[in-house]
């Protein structure tokens, strides 16, 4: 099971820039502990949030080819807080990208208004880590994960009929 | 318009501020990357996508930092870079200072040889030709 922290995009820009709601809800138990008394969205989550809206924009601009790894978080600043009902929206933009990695730069909003800004960088690992050996699937961009793009961009064949449910689903 | 160093200097101090989250006094000429200024591995690809941006400029891997000698066998024996290895980094890196690294080539003493001044140095020669 893949712990997805986005719900979908709502617009995605190869290559340039992507935007994913994530609506949050009193149902998921994580709330429940955090805090009991005052239920709270962790930022970490909302970091994990904007780490997998623009890291599946960083995979796409190589066609999902690379392994895609978090390397860096750069900048992380949430100045309020997100409680149940609200809906976050991550606007990632691809800053720079080249064989090796990719650096991104994040905007969160809540219900609209910009709240705070995380901005990230990405290793393509099987460029970094000479002598390591990984798995010949790209074992980060799975089906869970490239369902969410269906409708927006083409996606690997192997991919895209498993992605077909899904598309019919959203129109 | 060619860049004065205090010019270079001073941009480079910036974007190593962001790139590090360093105080700005943090970052004087002398200090080394990894020893002083706590850089990572990862801080090294951060770190030249910055230069890129801040001087306009495109730093084609391994002529900042060196890329790919350390993972070939024939330019590192024993933890130490071997003679055809210390060749090829002084050849790629013209603006490294080997003079004392030479006398004891320990591959785990590598990154002390790159400080705020060897950017400063890349980064004048890039602009100013």
């Amino acid at each position: 099971m893949r712990w997805i922290w986005i719900d979908r995009f709502v617009e995605f820009k190869p290559g340039v820039s992507a935007t994913a709601v994530k609506n949050v809800s009193l149902a998921e138990e994580h709330l429940h502990d955090h805090w009991e008394d005052f239920p709270l969205m962790p930022v970490s989550l909302m970091i994990e949030g904007m780490a997998q809206t623009a890291g599946i924009l960083v995979g796409q601009a190589r066609d999902f080819k690379e392994k895609v790894i978090l390397a860096k978080i750069t900048v992380a600043e949430i100045a309020e807080p997100v409680l149940p009902g609200d809906q976050l929206h991550y606007h990632a933009e691809l800053k720079t990208i080249s064989d090796k990695a990719a650096s991104t730069h994040g905007t969160v909003l809540k219900n609209g208004q910009p709240i705070g800004t995380i901005d990230l960088m990405f290793s393509h690992i099987d460029q970094n880590l000479a002598g390591v050996k990984f798995p010949e699937e790209n074992f980060v961009f799975t089906g869970q994960f490239l369902r969410l793009l269906a409708g927006f961009v083409d996606l690997p064949t192997d991919t895209a009929s498993r992605c077909e449910g899904a598309e019919a689903g959203r129109q | 318009m060619a860049m004065t160093e205090q010019e270079v200097f001073e941009k480079v101090k910036e974007t190593l501020v962001e790139a590090l989250g360093v105080d700005e006094d943090e970052v004087e000429m002398d200090k080394t990357l990894t020893g002083d200024l706590g850089a990572e591995s990862i801080d090294f690809l951060d770190i030249v996508f910055r230069l890129e941006r801040a001087f306009d400029i495109k730093i084609p891997p391994g002529d900042l930092f060196p890329d790919n000698v350390l993972n070939n066998p024939e330019f590192v024996a024993d933890g130490k870079l071997t003679q055809a290895g210390l060749e090829r980094l002084k050849e790629s890196l013209p603006h490294v200072d080997f003079s004392q690294f030479e006398t004891d080539p320990d591959v785990n003493k590598l990154p002390e040889l790159f400080k705020v001044s060897t950017i400063v140095r890349y980064i004048m020669n890039k602009v100013n030709g």
